[in-house]
């Protein structure tokens, strides 16, 4: 193996890296509102990417430029997922008393088969793609010998857009504060006279937003089918598990970790396997250390499994 | 004896044989194929029921081992081991009948394993590999525990769809069809359609009765209490664990035996029977049929796998089973409604009246 050829991998591993980072983050966001894990983040992003390809379809007939275009109906379809994600929440969840963890898990798993099956149905079964933001198919960029697609920086510059805006959040605006206190202690969040339910619908917009968006930016690379949601969110999950539930940060190494990972093993496996690889490093964590690999074993043994 | 535990059975079996009798009356035979088709499938989501419903461990990951017991069987009866036939070996395993030789559609001589062989292997195979994944995955709780038997499920997908010998995204094809005894064979043949309906049927029926032991006996109580609270049925006395262990490689016999039969069955399999989806429709049959409620399991199973076998539901397939998963788990979780009606005492209410005016 060439040192062009490892760059070339480590950027392509960066590249899904990424995208399972997001979606981790994802999981993150919902986990820590409610402590439920919302199988249907995965659609999110099918749905970012579906909703964007038809209204640039509409938008390109009468707009000129391609980056107005372009950034219009990224707007559009993030706003359009997150009043999804919103609706979703407010009919399917809200309503619950006090669910268990079974009957959350199952009701997710119901909405995201609900939502692909629509989805089949209102486009179809063709794979779809964005255009590239900048340049075309075959432009690419020339770093220390390897050839990336643009698109790649764009995937990058995001996730680390979303990490950097989602920590000034969580950190240090009130509703990113209400946001954690839920998380730490329903009760007492509801004793300082935080309204418990409209962070969990906020949760569901948030992760539906930022699924949306990722599902935009990674159109063009990786495409956009109707079931591309399911393995993607078992990829999300494997990630928010490694680098530990709740936490978004750590979710961004283990992303790019899997991802290298991944893409590295494309080179002696064939493709077909690369699911079962993440998979099988998912079943490991949770064997041997549930609380993943970022957060340290005291900490970790305070959580129940 | 007693005998009200045996009763439903009687009917069930009574109800069989007039929808039986009704196909045969109205001229929809062909009904009789997805029929068993469907008793098939529901094999699978009583040994799931055991599982999720009883001792309350949630599996995403039934089509799974469904898939294991099919493939199993579809790679080793369909193995062409004709150029060994003169090692020695090879030449005593076929004669006491471990080998059968086969003919296939090109009318080539192949030489396979038998496939009362490969059922006992798939039998093994699957319960071996639910003990060794069942040791550390049934540790976990909760998304945990969801999550690990999903992967499961999709490593299996996976494999049978990225390798060469488990044919890929086509699946493997002309498989022989599964002598039982003499003139009783499990095969998608038409002349066969009725006895191959009660075939299906038999085997439900053993499965269902080994079932209703389990759960009327000191195992079934365990489980139950297993559910309820699991440090509460530990501080019993209860070892959880072993129960849970042994309960997840019960649920996989029942799913690989399930995937076997149908294989031999429709003479084929492929990889969609290992989907996520499938595990899906499982766990929302379970769900359907009242969670700890076998016969509801059944009736549901049967009239929903029916429904989605003869295409009533369309290109809508998956998303009636997500939307009964979810109205359930939202309107009615625990089951009480659908308790009531499935009960057993409900269903035989009608019969009761006979037998005491008989009396």
């Amino acid at each position: 193996m060439t040192i062009e050829q490892v760059i070339q991998y480590i950027f392509s591993g960066i590249t899904i890296g990424s995208i399972y980072a997001i979606v981790a983050i994802g999981f993150n966001i919902i986990y820590n509102a409610t402590g439920i894990i919302n199988f249907a983040q995965g659609e999110f992003i099918m749905l970012g990417g579906m909703i964007a390809f038809s209204i640039n379809k509409f938008l390109s007939t009468f707009i000129i430029y391609k980056s107005i275009s372009l950034f219009i109906t990224i707007l559009v379809s993030i706003v359009i997922t997150i009043i999804i994600g919103a609706l979703l929440e407010i009919l399917f969840i809200r309503r619950l008393k006090k669910p268990s963890i079974l009957q959350m898990v199952v009701i997710t798993i119901g909405l995201s088969m609900l939502i692909r099956e629509i989805a089949l149905n209102v486009w179809n079964e063709q794979i779809r793609a964005l255009p590239f933001f900048t340049g075309n198919e075959i432009s690419s960029i020339n770093i220390f010998g390897a050839h990336i697609s643009p698109q790649v920086l764009w995937v990058a510059g995001v996730t680390t857009l979303i990490v950097i805006i989602l920590s000034i959040f969580f950190k240090y605006t009130i509703i990113g504060k209400a946001m954690r206190a839920c998380s730490a202690n329903k009760t007492s969040a509801i004793l300082c006279g935080i309204n418990i339910k409209n962070m969990v619908t906020l949760s569901f917009m948030i992760s539906a937003g930022i699924g949306a968006l990722a599902g935009c930016v990674v159109s063009p690379l990786t495409q956009t089918s109707y079931d591309m949601g399911s393995p993607l969110a078992i990829k999300g999950f494997t990630v928010a598990i490694f680098g530990g539930l709740g936490n978004s940060t750590a979710a961004v190494y283990a992303g790019l970790l899997l991802g290298i990972l991944e893409s590295f093993s494309i080179s002696i496996l064939p493709n077909a396997y690369t699911d079962v690889i993440a998979i099988i490093i998912l079943l490991f964590v949770l064997f041997f250390r549930p609380s993943g690999l970022f957060i340290s074993k005291e900490k970790g043994e305070l959580k129940e499994f | 004896m007693n005998y009200k535990r045996y009763l439903p059975v009687v009917i069930f079996l009574i109800i069989i044989i007039f929808i039986q009798l009704l196909t045969f009356v109205l001229k929809v035979n062909f009904y009789l194929t997805q029929l068993t088709m469907a008793a098939y499938y529901s094999i699978a989501v009583i040994g799931l029921c055991m599982l999720m419903g009883y001792a309350g461990q949630i599996s995403l990951g039934q089509a799974g081992f469904f898939a294991i017991g099919g493939y199993t069987t579809a790679f080793l009866t369909t193995l062409n081991l004709i150029k060994f036939n003169d090692f020695g070996l090879i030449k005593f395993f076929h004669e006491i009948g471990i080998f059968t030789l086969g003919k296939n559609v090109y009318g080539n001589e192949i030489l396979h394993f038998s496939p009362m062989i490969s059922f006992f292997l798939a039998i093994f195979i699957s319960a071996a590999i639910a003990f060794l994944i069942g040791i550390p995955v049934l540790k976990l709780k909760g998304h945990y525990l969801a999550m690990a038997t999903l992967g499961f499920g999709t490593i299996i997908y996976s494999t049978v769809k990225g390798t060469r010998f488990f044919g890929e995204a086509d699946g493997i094809t002309n498989i022989p069809g599964f002598k039982i005894l003499p003139g009783l064979t499990v095969s998608g043949n038409f002349t066969e359609r009725i006895q191959n309906y009660y075939i299906a049927w038999f085997f439900v029926i053993i499965g269902l009765i080994i079932l209703i032991n389990l759960i009327n006996s000191r195992t079934g109580r365990a489980l139950r209490a297993l559910h309820g609270c699991e440090p509460a049925a530990n501080a019993m006395g209860i070892n959880t664990s072993r129960y849970k262990l042994n309960v997840f490689v019960l649920s996989a016999i029942y799913a690989s035996i399930a995937g076997f039969l149908l294989t031999h069955y429709n003479s084929g399999i492929g990889p969609s029977e290992a989907s996520i989806s499938k595990s899906v429709r499982y766990v929302a049959i379970v769900a359907a049929g009242g969670m700890a409620n076998i016969w509801g399991t059944l009736i549901t199973g049967l009239i929903l796998n029916f429904l989605s076998l003869r295409g009533v539901f369309g290109s809508y397939d998956d998303a009636v089973f997500g939307i009964i998963l979810i109205l359930i788990m939202i309107f009615d979780p625990s089951g009480q409604v659908r308790n009531t009606f499935f009960n057993n005492n409900y269903l035989l209410k009608p019969f009761k009246k006979l037998i005491k005016k008989e009396r």
